[in-house]
């Protein structure tokens, strides 16, 4: 007698996700998930690093550095519009291992 | 900041309430019927727009409350001014919307700029009159219910009561009086002691229509539970649960990603409920628990895109779904701008499109297809050309009428069904 078998597309579907991301799915994945709904929100550093990027967000004209100084070295000190910017999230991404 | 995030007709249907990312909250009202055009009903007009929230800062966990109003419900009616309850990730505010169409002129001590006159040049005693003025439709905010949630806001439901209402977060649902800000109380809690067990939150919750002592409350996991509030203070022990069992040699990764409930809502009559997963709108009987009696896929042919839905994050949207005045029809959105209706008695259903290109103002909309795979009729849409980014979240229907009001990500559409 013959076994019909038929993978479901949503079987297939995830042999798809496990082989992009082999990872995923080692640690319990719901708490993962949960975990990073209960976080939800942008984190910031302080209230002044919040106050700073709602400014920065009304007011985009900020003051430009001058074209020559595009290198931070140690011979000035840096401007804020001179550092690397700040990394939006510390939640992990989901599909990271 | 103009991204609809809710959309809410009141009892009457007379007004149509949208809430949007930036905190603001837009009423439309329908014009009075035209006695004349008996083919057409009245169309809706803006009525009053505020500022119902504003972002801010939650100082101990460093993080951002946003501003953004996750849901509006409307109390019914108890004289002239109109009441609403809005909120966003942690506060609800009930709002007082009233008209002011007559102004007292005529002021025996003042002129009509307010400057008070020469006490020495009255002589006569002048009571002033009301005249008609302009309409102004005011909003005022009359309560603020905060500091009562941890966790992010998904609903608020009215008890049928009238007097007191629930809010619900991710893990806890709390029970407030209109009138009592500084007070609420917890009926729900599904903290875990130890957040490493934590294996499933609230998704939504909704009383009953009729017995104020009983609401349900919809998880991540794709279960229901009924509660009543007569058996204990704390509900933590559901009086019913709803859950459709499932073939575990069909589970896979993504099984309980879109088994989770992203909208529940009683049906008028109260007898039924429904719910919305990521693929389908359920109807449960609230006297059957182990199954839902009526089961409608929204868009089944995602079922084989999983894969790229979780990547792009669409596979976490929440769609939500509502119900006809009558209970018949029921109504959810889905992707590029289309919007699925169910009709319950003749098991018809159809997918139309909320989009002002493809649809002429007072034209019929057109119904469209979606081919899943195969070749592609003229006319039909291909799941790879759908554009994920234009979903159809909110969706609300008129209490009475066959309006229906349709939130596509910055704009609504409000259609009505042809009046011969």
């Amino acid at each position: 007698e013959m076994e019909d078998k038929v993978i479901s597309p949503e079987k297939v579907e995830e042999a798809k996700l496990k082989a992009r991301y082999p990872h995923l799915g080692q640690k319990p994945g719901g708490s993962d998930f949960l975990r990073k709904r209960l976080q939800k929100g942008q984190k910031y550093f302080d209230s002044g690093d919040y106050n700073m990027a709602k400014a920065k967000m009304k007011n985009k004209q900020l003051p430009t550095a001058a074209p020559d100084k595009t290198e931070v070295t140690g011979d000035h000190i840096p401007t804020p519009q001179d550092l690397p910017q700040r990394k939006p999230s510390l939640v992990a991404s989901k599909l990271a291992g | 900041a103009d991204i609809i995030s809710t959309v809410e007709f009141n009892h009457s249907g007379e007004l149509l309430a949208t809430g949007d990312k930036g905190g603001r909250v837009v009423i439309f009202q329908q014009e009075q019927e035209n006695k004349t055009q008996s083919h057409s009903r009245g169309e809706y007009n803006v009525y009053s727009t505020f500022q119902s929230h504003e972002p801010e800062f939650d100082y101990l966990k460093s993080l951002e409350i946003e501003e953004k109003i996750n849901k509006i419900r409307w109390l019914p009616q108890k004289n002239a001014a109109q009441f609403l309850l809005s909120t966003n990730d942690k506060t609800i505010k009930l709002w007082k919307i009233s008209e002011r169409d007559k102004r007292p002129e005529g002021y025996n001590l003042k002129e009509e700029d307010g400057r008070y006159r020469d006490p020495t040049t009255v002589t006569t005693l002048r009571v002033p009159v009301f005249r008609p003025m302009d309409l102004m439709v005011e909003a005022s905010p009359r309560r603020i219910f905060a500091n009562a949630h941890t966790y992010h806001i998904n609903s608020i439901s009215i008890n049928s009561d009238y007097e007191t209402y629930l809010s619900a977060d991710d893990l806890r649902i709390n029970l407030w009086h209109l009138e009592i800000t500084d007070r609420s109380f917890n009926i729900v809690d599904i903290k875990p002691a130890n957040m490493e067990e934590l294996t499933e939150v609230i998704t939504a919750a909704e009383f009953h229509p009729n017995s104020c002592n009983t609401f349900v409350y919809s998880s991540s996991k794709g279960t229901i539970r009924l509660c009543d509030m007569r058996a204990s203070a704390l509900c933590d022990r559901h009086s019913k649960l709803f859950e459709e069992p499932e073939d575990p040699s069909n589970r896979s990764f993504f099984s309980e990603i879109i088994s989770s409930i992203s909208d529940v809502k009683f049906s008028h009559s109260g007898r039924y409920m429904m719910t919305r997963d990521y693929l389908s709108v359920k109807i449960w009987d609230l006297n059957m628990e182990n199954r839902p009696v009526e089961t409608y896929q929204v868009h089944e042919y995602l079922r084989s895109k999983l894969c790229s839905l979780y990547e792009n994050d669409c596979i976490f949207d929440k769609f939500e779904c509502c119900w006809n005045g009558s209970d018949s029809i029921v109504m959810t959105g889905s992707y590029n701008n289309f919007f699925r209706m169910f009709d319950r008695n003749s098991k018809r259903d159809v997918t139309l499109e909320a989009s002002r290109e493809n649809n002429k103002p007072r034209t019929v909309l057109k119904p469209r297809k979606v081919c899943a795979s195969g070749k592609r009729k003229k006319d039909e849409i291909s799941v790879d050309s759908l554009d994920f980014n234009k979903k159809i979240l909110h969706t609300a229907w008129h209490p009475k009428e066959n309006i229906i009001a349709v939130a596509t990500t910055n704009n609504l559409y409000i259609f009505q069904d042809k009046m011969n």
